[in-house]
């Protein structure tokens, strides 16, 4: 680890994190760190434990040990509005949004969360621009296209302005077009806020890759560069070596 | 959101609230005396309606025992101006004791995170606890105050009175009016509400509640809000319609009613709080209508309309007919809009 990585705060923590279910340890033993401003992808294959591991940092999940400190804050077993509460933006992997309202009102219920009634307008009529929702501004959320719902997604954490935003699989289910924008948008929201990125997508990841974690069978398998990742033996033999 | 947003979204509150004015003031005139006085009672049953379209329709909440709020307002009320010598008051223990036991149970229910479906089960379960809870309450021994419970017997519930005179009782097309007024003033309550800050994320969390907790609003106190308010405006339909009969019993708590209310709610659309008012009066005026017949059983004709509109109309009356007009609006709209740009090009 570098020396210039050390002196920047840890703004996610989480040590000896566990979580088991019955007799299956989905996650278990992780110790994990960010840094503020980082951007950080989660790979590993199917059951490796990542989107347990995002539950956890997130308060769906209340883990079986371990602690999950988040800017100094143990949010080990924390609900959902208190982990979102300390400012941290949150995409989950199943496009969650509100099916019935408007694509504004999705948006607006975010930017109103943090800010009066003004401001949050003002807001919400800057995000909409930013993610380019104009035309659809008015449309019930429920009838748009998958990709559209899942940048009506991104707009409601976008705008809430967090200094942390914890995405899980935000390109799943998207068009090459959708995906390459969605990777400018993350560089975006790198610019302020630190990231961690749950994905499947290699392109995706080499697109928006800096720190990459790999999980395997509930563990961290090693924490390194793309590059570096993509040229470990153990690494591909457990995901990359039928993919890429 | 500014005031004039909020006066534009609340526009067809108003319409409804001013035509439930004209009403008020014009039915004396052109109705019997009888039939206001039933009246009275429908409009009781509508303000536990719209409480419902409330909590269910806006906030999500599936709640089978509004009857139960219902019920316990028009019991406290009854008690309270027994024991208070006057209704003023009465009212306010009324509305109170009804949103107090709301919260009590809503607090553990919401906060122990149960489910929808249990929900349902769970408040319609209270609400039957009061029914035969009451009804065993027959005997001098069981009296609040100077109040005697009267079992299954009920209690005579004294009049509403003018506020500085406790002597000064309403006559019955008085009581009309007061129950008019207030069901326009929670209906307009309502429809403000929803336009709310509050409001709006009651109905995100009935959209997703999930994502309203990753937005970082804390759901379970949300509920909390919205179940205790309907309480409290259920409670007001309850001190009005026992004011409208004359007197409370624990058949107010029974399954007929706690079902009945579902069927107005279903009737009139889920999401709209005019159509679950305007379903009640049609449903009360066709069960009255039906009571002259004995061709056919009152409840079987019930039972058929909600079959009907569950498989045909599932959004409701309101919705259905709001969206039948927005369709035909759509394609003049567009039309004008048209005309308009060519205009401008000429």
């Amino acid at each position: 680890m570098s020396s210039n990585r050390d002196r920047r705060e840890a703004i996610v923590e989480t040590r000896n994190l566990a979580m088991h279910f019955g007799g299956v340890r989905a996650v278990d033993q992780v110790d994990f760190t960010l840094y503020d401003k980082e951007l950080r992808c989660l790979i590993g294959p199917n059951g490796a434990g990542k989107s347990t591991f995002f539950k956890c940092l997130t308060g769906q999940l209340t883990p079986t040990a371990g602690d999950v400190i988040i800017r100094g804050q143990d949010t080990t077993g924390a609900e959902p509005h208190e982990v979102a509460s300390l400012g941290v933006g949150i995409k989950t992997q199943v496009p969650n949004v509100f099916d019935g309202l408007t694509v504004d009102e999705n948006i607006w219920l975010s930017a109103r969360r943090w800010h009066k009634a003004k401001r949050a307008r003002t807001l919400t009529a800057e995000a909409i621009e930013r993610l380019k929702l104009g035309d659809i501004r008015r449309e019930v959320v429920g009838r748009l296209a998958h990709g559209q719902r899942q940048w009506v997604e991104l707009g409601m954490v976008v705008v809430a302005e967090p200094w942390l935003v914890l995405l899980d699989e935000p390109a799943a289910g998207m068009t090459h077009e959708e995906t390459a924008r969605t990777a400018e948008l993350i560089k975006e929201i790198n610019t302020n806020a630190a990231l961690i990125v749950v994905e499947h997508d290699m392109q995706f990841i080499r697109m928006i890759s800096q720190q990459v974690t790999v999980f395997h069978e509930g563990q961290i398998l090693m924490e390194d560069t793309m590059e570096a990742i993509s040229n470990d033996k153990r690494a591909r033999e457990v995901y990359l070596g039928n993919r890429a | 959101m500014n005031v004039n947003e909020t006066l534009r979204k609340m526009r067809p509150v108003f319409v409804f609230a001013l035509i439930g004015l004209v009403f008020m003031f014009a039915a004396p005139y052109v109705l019997q005396l009888f039939t206001i006085i039933n009246l009275t009672t429908s409009i009781a049953l509508a303000v536990l309606a719209l409480s419902l379209a409330l909590v269910w329709g806006y906030g999500g909440i599936l709640c089978f025992g509004q009857v139960a709020f219902f019920g316990l307002g028009a019991y406290a009320y009854t008690i309270a101006a027994i024991n208070f010598g006057g209704s003023t008051w009465a009212i306010l223990v009324a509305i109170l004791v009804a949103s107090a036991f709301a919260a009590l149970l809503g607090y553990f229910v919401f906060f122990g995170r149960v489910s929808d479906v249990y929900l349902g089960v769970i408040t319609l379960t209270v609400t039957l606890i009061f029914f035969s809870l009451i009804r065993r309450t027959s005997g001098p021994e069981y009296k609040i105050g100077n109040a005697l419970m009267g079992g299954f017997n009920g209690i005579t519930s004294p009049p509403l009175n003018m506020p500085w005179d406790t002597t000064a009782f309403l006559f019955p097309e008085h009581v009309f009016y007061v129950a008019m007024a207030a069901l326009i003033l929670c209906y307009v309550f309502c429809g403000w509400l929803v336009t709310t800050h509050f409001g709006r994320v009651c109905a995100s969390i009935r959209e997703n509640e999930l994502r309203a907790e990753l937005l970082g609003y804390d759901s379970r106190l949300y509920k909390l809000g919205i179940f205790t308010i309907s309480a409290g405006i259920a409670a007001i339909g309850g001190v009005l319609f026992c004011n409208g009969v004359g007197r409370i019993t624990p058949d107010v708590f029974n399954l007929y009613n706690a079902a009945l209310t579902i069927i107005w709610v279903i009737v009139g659309g889920r999401g709209t709080l005019i159509g679950p008012i305007a379903a009640t009066f049609g449903l009360f005026y066709l069960t009255s209508a039906l009571g002259g017949q004995s061709l056919f059983n009152n409840n079987l004709v019930l039972g058929v309309i909600l079959i009907f509109f569950v498989l045909l109309v599932p959004e409701g009356v309101a919705p259905t007919i709001t969206k039948w007009f927005t369709k035909r609006r759509k394609p003049r709209r567009a039309i004008r809009r048209r005309r308009r740009s060519e205009a401008n090009k000429a």
